[in-house]
């Protein structure tokens, strides 16, 4: 990286009137950020709607009233007050505290489950698109077939044969988004190694795994690590799914999947239900919100229409 | 052409084995013991009733003997026999198929017939009030829990205002319509069944929009996107100058070129729908393949878990497939290629 830029700032020195080159440099990339910023406030939005669930979930021992546990059954189903801003649920508990409390098991859940796709898949699709035709060939046929599965049925199959447990719904998780990341990172691998400088390192006498791992991944990365980002609303939307389902982690815990779940035996009481789904859709729908802020801006043909 | 056609048919065979495969080792070699799952704690505890258990179940031979018995049963039309309905699967599954068919073409109907229009309207007036209106309900659409959506239309609509009727698939007490497709709608249409048609008809809306609203959004969304993209191309430019209308070039030279792509994202998220089905039909009590596919699943039903993952994922298959020949079918330069 350092090296190219000093490249470019070499070539482009006769042209360029005083500046010095760090000072250039440096304003380039904040006004192109911030430009890029204010054409999408949206992206803001997103942002800080998500900053602020890492910090509610971050901070949930703090700011929330009552435990996420904390039962009180005399205080069952009451409907949201200023003791309880979002009611309780059919135990008594306070599903305020219990919302702040979900952000620390969602939230970690959808980072977590894409990094590990990223990088199964990632790994798999690097070997498919680098190494011989048969392994690609192997590879991508087993991917297809995973793909072939709509998610949630093989996800709800995979959770429910490990049986309960919050690390079981991340690994059906993981086995239902590694194809994607597998095809994308394939496809990335299959374009870089054309490139000039790939051969360039093969004629300078490196080994081909130095050559997948130093010279083509670098040059993947960024694209499949924006990919991963518009993933995670997916991600935690199908988390969620499956936590509705009974298969996240057993009872107690507070899931916002499985809290909405509380709210089908309790009808009347809209807001058992109401909140938990509440802070899934805000949640989602910010990622949603920076991710397609990220696709318009990465998309050189749309970016041509504006 | 025809030749890719034709290879992509060959494909599925294999595909659909591989398949088989996947679901076969995902269901059998699991932690979790389906004899537990299906007896109850007494028999557990006699060693007997556990021996004949495997035995009937065939869970006593080894995994590569039970696969290929499967397989060898799967030729002849046999999917086996689930253990929790104890019927055979492809007679649970061929009950259950219409009710989910029915609300997966309700949903896709639907999510076509006003995502197309809404994402057109979107990308014409870009940066218009109408614009942001559609984007915003569209991003809701896809962000939105669907279970969670499915609660709160009917307790909206069910239980406060009291608009349209609550879980099932008809009004208690309504005898089904004569049996042709399964699916109710239809099924009372051809019977000149009225009381029975309107019944289906107020019985599925809920639970059709809900399901509709995942595609809707991802129609819409992606009609706009792939119009935006076909609206700053050159030939829309040369067709404007030529003085065309303005309804001519959305109509006739931009919105076919936009479908294309579109088709693919279609068939694609036709997936997404199906995935609905297991969450919608579980809260709306809607008898069809996504509960059963649920049900199955918590109580370890292989045999059901295999039919019903099999049937999902041919159904997939195939609607990808009909898309690609869609594309051709609507991008005549693939058509001249044959």
């Amino acid at each position: 990286m350092a090296v190219s830029e000093t490249t470019l700032d070499a070539q482009a020195a006769p042209l360029r009137v005083q500046p010095p080159a760090a000072l250039a440099t440096h304003r380039t990339l904040a006004t192109s950020v911030l430009r890029f910023l204010r054409r999408n406030p949206l992206v803001v939005v997103g942002a800080a709607v998500v900053l602020l669930w890492m910090f509610l979930a971050a901070a949930a021992p703090l700011v929330a009233p009552y435990g996420p546990l904390a039962q009180k059954i005399v205080d069952r189903l009451q409907g949201p007050s200023l003791t309880h801003l979002f009611g309780t649920d059919p135990l008594g508990r306070d599903i305020f505290s219990r919302v702040l409390y979900g952000g620390r098991i969602s939230l970690p859940v959808g980072f977590g489950v894409v990094a590990v796709s990223l990088l199964l898949g990632g790994s798999i699709g690097a070997v498919a698109g680098f190494g011989p035709g048969w392994g690609d060939t192997a590879l991508m046929r087993l991917t297809d077939m995973v793909m072939a599965f709509p998610i949630i049925i093989l996800a709800m199959t995979i959770a429910a044969a490990l049986g309960p447990g919050l690390d079981h719904t991340m690994i059906a998780l993981v086995a239902v988004s590694w194809p994607r990341y597998a095809r994308v990172t394939r496809g990335l691998v299959l374009s870089v190694k054309q490139n000039e400088y790939v051969h360039a390192s093969r004629a300078l006498g490196a080994s081909e795994p130095r050559i997948l791992a130093r010279v083509v991944l670098p040059n993947c990365l960024a694209p499949a690590v924006v990919m991963a980002t518009l993933d995670l609303g997916n991600t935690i939307l199908t988390f969620s799914g499956l936590s509705f389902l009974g298969l996240g982690s057993p009872p107690p815990a507070p899931e916002w999947g499985a809290m909405v779940a509380d709210g089908t035996k309790s009808f009347d009481q809209w807001w058992v239900s109401a909140f938990p789904g509440l802070a899934i859709l805000s949640l989602v729908m910010a990622f949603n919100f920076i991710g397609d802020g990220v696709r318009d801006a990465l998309d050189p043909r749309l970016r041509r229409g504006v | 052409m025809q030749g890719i056609v034709v290879r992509r048919i060959l494909w599925m065979l294999p595909l659909m084995v591989g398949m088989t495969l996947i679901a076969f080792v995902v269901s059998h070699s699991v932690p979790a013991d389906p004899v537990a799952a299906h007896l109850g704690q007494r028999s557990m505890e006699d060693p007997a009733i556990v021996a004949a258990f495997r035995a009937q179940w065939g869970l006593d031979k080894p995994l590569p003997e039970q696969y290929f018995a499967y397989l060898r049963n799967l030729t002849q039309g046999n999917l086996g026999i689930s253990i929790r309905t104890h019927m055979a699967v492809a007679e649970d599954l061929g009950r259950y198929l219409p009710a989910s068919a029915e609300l997966a073409i309700t949903a896709t109907v639907v999510g076509i017939a006003v995502g197309i229009p809404f994402g057109v309207a979107s990308a014409v007036r870009r940066n218009h009030w109408l614009d942001h209106v559609v984007r915003a309900v569209s991003l809701l659409g896809v962000s939105s829990p669907v279970f969670w959506l499915g609660l709160i239309a009917m307790y909206v609509f069910y239980f406060r205002l009291g608009w349209l009727p609550g879980p099932g698939r008809l009004d208690v007490g309504m005898a089904e319509p004569r049996h042709i497709t399964g699916m109710y709608t239809f099924d009372s249409m051809f019977t000149a069944n009225w009381p029975a048609l309107v019944s289906s008809l107020r019985h599925l809306a809920l639970p059709g929009l809900v399901l509709a609203s995942v595609y809707l959004g991802l129609v819409t969304r992606m009609t706009r996107s792939t119009m935006l993209e076909v609206l700053a191309s050159d030939y829309v430019r040369t067709a404007r100058g030529k003085g065309l209308t303005e309804r001519v070039v959305i109509y006739r030279h931009a919105l076919r070129n936009a479908l294309i792509p579109t088709i693919t994202v279609l068939g694609l998220a036709f997936g997404d729908i199906l995935a609905g089905t297991v969450l919608t039909e579980t809260i709306f009590s809607w008898p069809g393949i996504g509960r059963y596919a649920y049900q199955s699943a918590v109580t370890l039903d292989f045999p059901a878990i295999m039919g019903v993952s099999l049937l999902i994922a041919f159904v997939f298959i195939t609607v990808n497939l009909l898309t690609d020949l869609a594309y051709v079918f609507f991008d005549p330069r693939l058509r001249r290629a044959s």
